[in-house]
C-alpha cells in the first residue's frame, strides 16, 4: 500500500479506468439466535448474498434498493465496519476482507464513511474542531500545534466558517451538520469515500448544496465514491455506474445509459416506473406505472430461485427452480434475469437456459452443455451475451 | 399586516368552500421572542380535491396543519384568523367539541408511522379506538370494522394481522394501518403529514395510489403536505408554497409547475434532479438557509437567498413585504414577489436550466 499522505491521487495514477475496489462475491449472513437459555444459530439472514463489483478511480458506483436490499450492509463492509462472512474485497489489490483491528488501522486512511443522519453521527459533547480532527490525532498525521490549522482549511473546503470550530454540532443546521460529516471524512485524504444515503435526511434545496459539494471534492482530489441512495434521480445524477440491489443480490449493474434508458430487470423498470415526476404536472394525474404488489420477502427464507420472482409479472416455472446467474448483455451491462428485455420486449424463452444446461422449466437437461456465463465477476468482460442474436457479442 | 384584505380580494369569494382557512396565524412564544411559524395564511379546499403543501421545514406546513386538527390546544400557541370546516369556525368551538370532531370530521396521518403508533397496543387495538370513540359499538362490531379497514388498505390476511403489534408490520404496511385508522370514521377532510417521506419507491408508489382509491371513494378534501414536487405533481390538485410561514405562491397545480412566478419555487424546481435530464449540468440549489423565524427579514422573508433581487430595483425587497397579488397568467394563481415580469424571466432564465427540451414549447 502506498501512502496516500502526500500527492493527489490524480499524480499516481494516469489511467482513468483503473480500479480502486473491486468486490468479488461478497456475502454477509447474519445469525439469527433463538430464545431459550442457549442462544442456539436457528438461521442466518442473508445480507448481502454474493455481491461483485468494481469501483473506477475518481469514479461512482451508485447501489440502489429498496430499504433492508442489503445496500447499507454492503457499504459497512466494504469500510470494514462488518467483517464479511465470505468473498474478497480487493482495495487497490489488496484484500481487506479477513483484516483484523490491527491491519485495518491504515486502512482506514483509505476508506472513509459518510453517514446518512448528520445529526446521529456527531458526538453532540464534542466540538467540531475536535470532530474534524479526531483523525488527524489517531493518524499522527500533523503535528499537535498544527491540528487546528488543518481543521479550519477542511471547514473552509465544505463551505463552513472556519472561525466555527470552537462550537458545537447543535449549532449548526442539517445541511451544515452533514457537511461536517464530509470534513470528518475528507480530513486523511481518502482514496475512496462510501456516503451511505448522503442527502436524504436533507432538504430538497440543501440535498442540492451537498451534492455539488461531493462533485467538487471528487474532481479536486480524485476521489471514488461508493454511493448508496435510494433516490434514484439523485443517483443518475451522481453515478456513472449504477448497481441494483434486491434482497441481497446485484439484479442489475451497468452505465448509468444501460440502466436508466435501457432497463433489462423488471425490478429496475419498476423502481424507474415508480418514481414521481415533476413533468406530469404538465399532463395531470397519475403516471401510468408498473405495480409491484407486496413487500420485499423476508431475508431469512428467501424466496428460491429468482428472488424477485414473488412480485415479477413475468415470472415462470423456471425461476422458481434455476437462480438465475448475472449475465453481461452489453459493454458495460449485467442483469440477473431468465428474461431480460426492455419494457413490453422481454423474451418467450429463458435466454439462460442454454448457458446452465437446464430446459426452459429449470429441469437438469442432459443434451445442453453448461456453458461459461459471461460476467462472472466482479469487472465487466470484453465479450458478451448478445441478446438480439443469441450470440457473443464483442467490444 | 396589511396585506390581508388584499389577500381576501386576490382570492376570488367561492364561498361554499368545504375548507376554507384565513388569515390563520400561529405564533409561538419562547423565551426569545415569538416565532411566528405560520403568519397569515388563507387557503380553500373543495370537496374530493386535493391541495398540496410545499415547503422546506421550518417553513410552517406542518403547524398549520395541525392547527386544523386542533392540536395546539392546550399548548402556549396563539392562534388566530379563521379556518371554516363546512361552515364551522375550528377555532371557535370548544374542546369538548373539537375533540368530536378531531378523527370523525379530520383525520391526520403523520409522517413516521412507527412513532405515531403506540408500541404497547397491537394495530388492531389501536384501529378499533379510533372507532370506537365516536361510534357507539360493541368491541366485537369495532374489531370487525377495523378488520374491514385493513383489508381496504390491502393488508394481508386481515383478520390475523390485527392483532399483530406496529413492529410486526413492514414500514409500508404500517403507513397502511395509518391510513386505515385515519379513514375508519369516513373523515370528510384528511391531512396527510409527510406520508410517503420515510418510504421506498415502490412502496410510496402504492401508498399514493391507495390515497387517490380512497378519496374517490370516501369523498374527501385531502391536503397532502410533502417537500416531494414530484409526488404533488401526480397527486395535487392545488398547490401551496410555504416559506418563512407564509405563503409564496398558490394556484392550480399544472400553473405553478410549469409557469411558477416567484425564485423561491424556481429554486425548489431547479434543485432537484430528474430522471431525463442532463447529468452534466450542475444542480442549482437554493443559496443560504431558510432564515430564522424568530427574527425574519424585515422584507421579502426569501430576499438574502434570492438571485433576482436586482431585477426588482432599490431595496424594495429588503425593506417591504410583497403582498399575494394575482399572477400574469391570470386565473386562481397568486406569487408573492416584487419582480413585475416574473413570466418573462422565468422563460428567459430558469427554465433553459432545469428543461432545456421544453423552451421551445
Amino acid at each position: 500500500m502506498s501512502d496516500t499522505t502526500t500527492a493527489t491521487a490524480a499524480s499516481v495514477a494516469p489511467s482513468s479506468t483503473e480500479t480502486v475496489l473491486s468486490v468479488e462475491n461478497l456475502k454477509m449472513h447474519f445469525p439469527v439466535k433463538g430464545s431459550g437459555v442457549i442462544r442456539r444459530t436457528v438461521g442466518h439472514v442473508k445480507a448481502v448474498d454474493g455481491v461483485s463489483f468494481e469501483v473506477a478511480k475518481g469514479s461512482a458506483l451508485g447501489l440502489v434498493g429498496e430499504s433492508g436490499c442489503g445496500k447499507s450492509t454492503t457499504g459497512r463492509m466494504v469500510t470494514r465496519l462488518y467483517k464479511p462472512t465470505e468473498g474478497k474485497i480487493n482495495f487497490e489489490g489488496t484484500d481487506i476482507a479477513s483484516y483484523t483491528g490491527r491491519q485495518l488501522h491504515p486502512m482506514r486512511r483509505e476508506i472513509q464513511m459518510i453517514f446518512q443522519d448528520p445529526s446521529t453521527s456527531l458526538n453532540p459533547r464534542h466540538t467540531v474542531g475536535s470532530i474534524i480532527g479526531a483523525p488527524l490525532r489517531i493518524h499522527n498525521m500533523v503535528p499537535k500545534d498544527k491540528v487546528l490549522g488543518r481543521v479550519q482549511e477542511l471547514l473552509e473546503l465544505v463551505g463552513l466558517n472556519p472561525e466555527h470550530y470552537n462550537r458545537y454540532p447543535h449549532e449548526f443546521s442539517g445541511g451544515q451538520r452533514q457537511r461536517i460529516g464530509i470534513a470528518r471524512a475528507m480530513t486523511l485524504q481518502p482514496k475512496l469515500l462510501v456516503a451511505d444515503e448522503p442527502v436524504s435526511a436533507l432538504d430538497v434545496s440543501i440535498q442540492a448544496q451537498v451534492i455539488n459539494l461531493l462533485q467538487d471534492l471528487q474532481k479536486e482530489f480524485d476521489i471514488s465514491y461508493l454511493f448508496i441512495a435510494h433516490d434514484l434521480a439523485i443517483v443518475r445524477h451522481f453515478c456513472p455506474e449504477v448497481a441494483v440491489m434486491y434482497l441481497g443480490k446485484i439484479v442489475e449493474i451497468g452505465d448509468r445509459e444501460s440502466i436508466y434508458e435501457h432497463a433489462h430487470h423488471p425490478y429496475t423498470q419498476a423502481l424507474l416506473s415508480a418514481v414521481p415526476d415533476v413533468k406530469q404536472a404538465a399532463i395531470g394525474g397519475r403516471r401510468e406505472r408498473i405495480r409491484l404488489q407486496g413487500d420485499v420477502p423476508s431475508p431469512i427464507n428467501p424466496p428460491s430461485g429468482c428472488h424477485f420472482r414473488t412480485r415479477c409479472a413475468f415470472a415462470k416455472d423456471i425461476c422458481s427452480v434455476v437462480e438465475p446467474p448475472l449475465l453481461q448483455i452489453g459493454k458495460k451491462h449485467k442483469v440477473a434475469c431468465h428474461f431480460p428485455g426492455e419494457i413490453h420486449q422481454h423474451p418467450e424463452k429463458p435466454v439462460t437456459a442454454p448457458l446452465l444446461g437446464v430446459d426452459e422449466f429449470g429441469a437438469p437437461d442432459p443434451g445442453a452443455s453448461p456453458a461459461e456465463v459471461p460476467g462472472d465477476g466482479p469487472g465487466y468482460a470484453d465479450t458478451w451475451y448478445d441478446l438480439a442474436n443469441n450470440t457473443r457479442g464483442r467490444a | 399586516m396589511t396585506d390581508l384584505s388584499k389577500t381576501h380580494e386576490a382570492t376570488p369569494a367561492t364561498g361554499g368552500a368545504f375548507l376554507s382557512v384565513r388569515d390563520l396565524k400561529v405564533h409561538f412564544s419562547t423565551s426569545d421572542g415569538i416565532v411566528k411559524a405560520t403568519d397569515g395564511l388563507s387557503f380553500d379546499l373543495e370537496r374530493g380535491k386535493t391541495l398540496g403543501i410545499v415547503g422546506e421545514s421550518g417553513s410552517g406546513k406542518s403547524v398549520s396543519s395541525s392547527a386544523i386538527m386542533g392540536l395546539h390546544r392546550g399548548t402556549n400557541a396563539k392562534l388566530s384568523g379563521e379556518i371554516l370546516l363546512d361552515g364551522v369556525d375550528l377555532l371557535k368551538v370548544s374542546n369538548e367539541e373539537m375533540r368530536k370532531r378531531r378523527g370523525r370530521d379530520v383525520a391526520m396521518i403523520f409522517q413516521d408511522p412507527l412513532s405515531a403508533m403506540h408500541p404497547y397496543y397491537t394495530v388492531g387495538n389501536q384501529i378499533m379506538e379510533a372507532y370506537q370513540v365516536h361510534n357507539d359499538v360493541t368491541k366485537r362490531e369495532a374489531r370487525k370494522r377495523a378488520i374491514e379497514m385493513l383489508d381496504r388498505v390491502g393488508i394481508p390476511q386481515p383478520d390475523r394481522r390485527v392483532d399483530d403489534y406496529p413492529h410486526q408490520f413492514s414500514g409500508g404496511m404500517r403507513q397502511r394501518a395509518m391510513i386505515a385508522m385515519g379513514l375508519i370514521n369516513n373523515p370528510s377532510l384528511l391531512i396527510a403529514d409527510e406520508p410517503t417521506t420515510a418510504l421506498d419507491v415502490t412502496v410510496q408508489a402504492q401508498i399514493l395510489d391507495l390515497l387517490q382509491d380512497l378519496q374517490r371513494d370516501f369523498d374527501a378534501a385531502v391536503i397532502i403536505i410533502t417537500h416531494d414536487l414530484g409526488v404533488v405533481a401526480e397527486m395535487a390538485d392545488d398547490v401551496l408554497v410555504m416559506y418563512a410561514g407564509r405563503a409564496v405562491e398558490y394556484g392550480p397545480c399544472k400553473e405553478i409547475l410549469t409557469h411558477p412566478q416567484m425564485p423561491y419555487t424556481w429554486g425548489l424546481l431547479s434543485s432537484v434532479p430528474d430522471l431525463t435530464a442532463s447529468t452534466e449540468a450542475k444542480l442549482l440549489p437554493i443559496r443560504g438557509n431558510p432564515p430564522s423565524l424568530l427574527n425574519p427579514p424585515p422584507g421579502c422573508a426569501f430576499e438574502p437567498r434570492c438571485d433576482h433581487v436586482a431585477k426588482v430595483g432599490g431595496d424594495l425587497c429588503r425593506t417591504t413585504l410583497p403582498d399575494l397579488t394575482p399572477a400574469t397568467s391570470g386565473g386562481n394563481h397568486t406569487k408573492r414577489c416584487h419582480i413585475k415580469n416574473a413570466d418573462k424571466v422565468y422563460e428567459a432564465e430558469i427554465l433553459p436550466e432545469i428543461a432545456p427540451d421544453l423552451v421551445e414549447d
